[in-house]
């Protein structure tokens, strides 16, 4: 019997898994709830859009295109379905949706590509309509060809900061400032691990010199104190480096520190997680191959380590190989030995990255309480201490059960993070203490119809 | 060795029937310990539907229940907190004119009892909830029922408890319990060691081990009901409903989301764990889809599950041991357990405190399990 390997997430690295199953002969599945491969940093542009790879993917648009040309190269190798949500995991079998309906796919192999999103941490007047995710204000930009406002102020601390406020002058948009929270000396402190990958590291380099040279200040040391507007954003409070306030006149705010591992899936599964210090979130336990400590089911990309596009790209291969090891397949040694030594070469890099754009969880641990921290469920930080203090939550999904923070659509993914410090700070114990969400299904919200639509079927097939 | 600790009555459970004991107990003067492998109502007390229902009970278990429906409205001064509690009113809805004519042999027994339901045929429901409902021939409604927030009521019991001088030892399970002439000595699995002079079996879904250990059979079956949730849709659902034989009720809180379930999902006892299932997501969606057609287009955000402890005949076992003195049981309520907790701790005191209680309870003896061949193993 052939072995059925579904693969979840169509970026660097579930198509380059895919490609790599596909060439052993296997059919693999490749599920994506966007409308077309490429995944975050390669998205495509919707049909009308003609823009050259050039505009759209800068430096990176040689490798965009070798992606979807990989891709596109498959017809037929793969049983790709995009638009399709994977929203449970139940043992060996996944739920989808798909056009208003769901169904289930039992798969016997798995691998998990689901890439990553962005941290926040929330802030007076986050809330505001023209705030927006740093990754956000870049699939704007890509996938929509708009910008998110006529003036933006680019804040936290990220490489996308620099990156994207490039993007957005480059296409013509305003930037209203660059605030990173990081000190300078720490990003002279990380040059040395980002020289290492040299075409990398000097990218950055070269996008604070460009803003530089445009007259667009790249500022360091610079803390976000709130967002001001009564119905759309109007400016940011900063406290510069000299300790100076100073108010940024915007009507669009990108912020973002850095990113966190989308892993919902491999929790429904039963994954064991670690906590990773290093930039402090919670990770999939891996033995760096891709394989899970659930038989059968292995992770990829930045769903499983936050390092970037290149190593997605090299992680995908990694762990379709692992699967062909792991069926009995025979696998190219030379092959395997060269990816896990790029692999190792840009964990440094990445080392070097977590020290530039260092997360400043002090913000979010020392956040006023009258800070709304949970969006979705308006919750306060104020009463998330509360819930710690006075009623005795020793932990974030204890805080959520007594104050529903974490507890509305998002689930958590957004506040999760920045919770999870409050809770460690009102606890006075280390961030580890504070816990883990657990993840429950559906991960994204489904509609009633949808869930109902699949009954149906199954009163058919009965 | 070093000297057990020593307590009038010691609680094994901290769901909502062991928190409510423990502050009954400590009102009565009682020293109390009450353990608990997890946390406060980390269990069914935490995670179950939230409803609070009169209507529709055994007949066994009326006057149990209406005793508790007495304790609901008070608990602002009883634990310092409503628990979100609200007499919204339950509606049972029927399907078939023989589903009505159940509903109407359950209002007439309940009227004896002096609680009020009130029977609305097709044309009353359309005139009180207008567009709400479809695809139902009738429903019954008992205004005094209503619903409140799970995951608040177990742990205010217990800081209630706490605040009144109990020991509430949370991540601490009980290992074994002897019996001696000094009375109960208790081993947790954090090398405590304690005696008490009774005991109270109030171990959810796992006291049947309990049981087991002074001898006593109770053919409990953990089972998992399949629950889910909504975004907040515009409030328009004023009462709890629940659907005759067609596994559906949902209720809707004035934040707006919608709160249903229908089903069981799956659940492994001895792990602790329990989850929904998709299959049973989806038949429970259809369900509200048919009977609430306003209701489709909201999405759901989150589903869960709990493991609670059934009997065959869905009443629970309440009430003094039938081989060891000083025991107390109750357990085992069958998916409607959530509504009696406040009753449950001043029953169980009495008991111990009293030897006996004003409310009848001789249906749910364990002695119902242990005739011939019935031998615990
Ligand atoms: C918003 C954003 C912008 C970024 N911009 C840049 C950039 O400009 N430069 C840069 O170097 N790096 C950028 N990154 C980081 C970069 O995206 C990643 O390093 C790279 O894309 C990782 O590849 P991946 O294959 O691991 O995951 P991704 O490329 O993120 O792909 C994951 C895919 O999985 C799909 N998916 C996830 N969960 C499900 C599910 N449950 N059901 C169905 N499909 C699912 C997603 O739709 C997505 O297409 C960005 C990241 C984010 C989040
Ligand atoms: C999903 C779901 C929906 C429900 N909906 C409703 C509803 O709408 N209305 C209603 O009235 N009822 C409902 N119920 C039933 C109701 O929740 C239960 O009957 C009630 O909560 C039982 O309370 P309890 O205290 O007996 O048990 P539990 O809350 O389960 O508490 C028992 C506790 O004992 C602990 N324990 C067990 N063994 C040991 C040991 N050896 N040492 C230490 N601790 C131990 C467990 O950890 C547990 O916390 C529902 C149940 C579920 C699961």
């Amino acid at each position: 019997m052939v072995e059925r390997v579904v693969i979840v997430g169509a970026g660097p690295a579930g198509v380059r898994a895919a490609q790599t199953l596909a060439a052993a002969g296997l059919r693999p599945t490749l599920l994506d709830e966007a409308p077309a491969t490429g995944g975050q940093i390669y998205r495509r542009q919707p049909a009308p859009f003609r823009r050259p790879y050039k505009t759209l993917y800068g430096f990176d648009a040689a490798k965009a295109r070798q992606v979807h040309t990989a891709f596109d190269g498959l017809d037929g190798a793969v049983d790709h379905r995009a638009r399709t949500l994977v929203w449970s995991l139940e043992g060996q079998r996944l739920c989808l949706m798909h056009e208003g309906g769901t169904e289930n796919l039992s798969f016997d192999r798995l691998i998990l590509a689901t890439g990553a999103m962005d941290r926040v941490i929330p802030l007076p007047g986050w809330t505001l309509p023209g705030v927006y995710t740093l990754g956000g204000a870049q699939v704007a930009l890509k996938h929509q060809a708009c910008a998110i406002g006529e003036r933006t102020c680019f804040v936290g601390s990220s490489p996308l900061l620099p990156y994207v406020a490039y993007q957005y002058a480059r296409a013509g948009a305003g930037v209203a400032g660059i605030i990173d929270t990081t000190p300078r000396a720490d990003k002279l402190r990380a040059l040395p691990d980002l020289l290492a990958a040299a075409g990398t590291g000097a990218k950055g380099l070269y996008y604070m010199g460009w803003l530089a040279s445009r007259g667009l200040r790249y500022r360091h040391a610079g803390i976000p104190i709130r967002i001001e507007g009564e119905s759309h954003v109007t400016g940011v409070v900063v406290r510069m480096a000299g300790g100076r306030e100073r108010h940024i006149a915007c009507d669009a705010v990108a912020i973002g520190y850095g990113l966190k591992c989308e892993h919902q899936l491999a929790d429904l599964a039963g994954c064991d997680f670690r906590f990773d210090s290093s930039n402090r979130q919670w990770v999939v336990a891996q033995d760096g191959v891709g394989r899970t400590s659930v038989a059968g089911i292995y992770v990829a990309g930045d769903g499983a380590v936050i390092r970037g596009a290149d190593a997605a790209e090299l992680a995908g291969e990694r762990a379709a190989l692992t699967v062909l090891e792991d069926i009995g397949r025979p696998v190219d040694r030379a092959r395997v030995q060269k990816i896990d030594r790029r692999i190792a070469g840009i964990d440094r890099f990445r080392r070097g990255l977590e020290t530039a754009f260092a997360y400043p969880h002090h913000l979010a641990r020392d956040m006023a309480d009258h800070v709304i921290l949970c969006r979705c469920e308006a919750v306060t930080a104020g009463e998330v201490r509360h819930a710690v203090t006075q009623l005795g939550a020793h932990d974030i999904n204890r805080a959520k059960a007594f104050c529903r923070v974490g507890m509305g659509r998002c689930q958590g993914r957004v506040c999760g993070p920045a919770a999870a410090e409050v809770i460690a700070g009102a606890l006075q114990r280390p961030i580890e203490a504070a816990g883990r969400l657990r993840g429950q299904a559906p991960i994204k919200p489904v509609p009633i119809s949808a869930l109902a639509d699949a009954a149906a079927d199954l009163t058919v097939a009965a | 060795m070093i000297a057990a600790w020593h307590v009038d009555v010691a609680i094994i459970g901290g769901g909502t029937a062991g928190c409510s004991a423990a502050l009954a107990l400590r009102k009565r003067g009682l020293t109390v310990a009450l353990f608990e492998r997890r946390t406060v109502g980390s269990q069914a007390s935490g995670v179950n539907y939230g409803g609070v229902r009169q209507q529709g009970r055994h007949p066994a278990e009326l006057p149990l229940s209406r005793r508790s429906r007495e304790i609901w409205p008070r608990l602002p001064d009883i634990i310092g907190d409503d628990c979100e509690f609200a007499a919204t009113g339950h509606l049972k809805l029927a399907r078939t004119e023989a589903q009505m004519a159940d509903l109407e042999a359950f209002a007439a027994f309940a009227a004896e009892h002096g609680l009020e339901i009130r029977m609305m045929g097709a044309n009353a429901l359309a005139d009180a909830y207008p567009g709400m409902v479809s695809g139902v021939v009738g429903g019954s409604l008992c205004p005094s029922d209503g619903q409140a927030n799970p995951r608040l009521v177990a742990p205010a019991f217990a800081r209630a408890a706490a605040r009144a001088g109990a020991e509430i030892h949370e991540h601490e399970a009980v290992t074994g319990v002897a019996r001696d002439a000094a009375g109960f000595r208790l081993e947790t699995d954090r090398g405590g060691r304690f005696t008490a002079g009774s005991l109270i079996n109030v171990a959810g879904a796992w006291a049947d081990r309990v049981a087991k250990w002074f001898g006593e059979r109770a053919p409990i079956q953990a089972m998992a009901p399949n629950m889910m949730v909504s975004e907040p849709v515009p409030y328009r659902l004023p009462v709890n409903i629940g659907v005759c034989g067609a596994g559906l009720y949902v209720r809707q809180i004035p934040r707006g989301n919608l709160i249903f379930g229908g089903g069981k999902g799956w659940a492994d006892r001895h792990r602790m764990v329990a989850r929904p299932m998709a299959d049973v997501s989806y038949s429970a969606s259809a369900r509200l889809a048919e009977t609430l057609p306003w209701a489709a287009d909201a999405t759901v955000i989150r589903s869960w599950s709990g493991i609670e402890g059934y009997f065959e005949d869905e009443i629970p076992v309440i009430g003094p041991s039938t081989t060891t003195p000083g025991l107390v049981h109750a357990f085992g309520f069958s998916g409607h357990g959530f509504q009696l907790g406040p009753a449950i701790g001043e029953i169980v005191t009495e008991l111990v405190v009293d030897g006996r209680t004003s409310t009848p309870i001789d249906a749910f003896s364990i002695s119902r399990f242990q005739h011939a061949g019935h031998r615990a193993a």
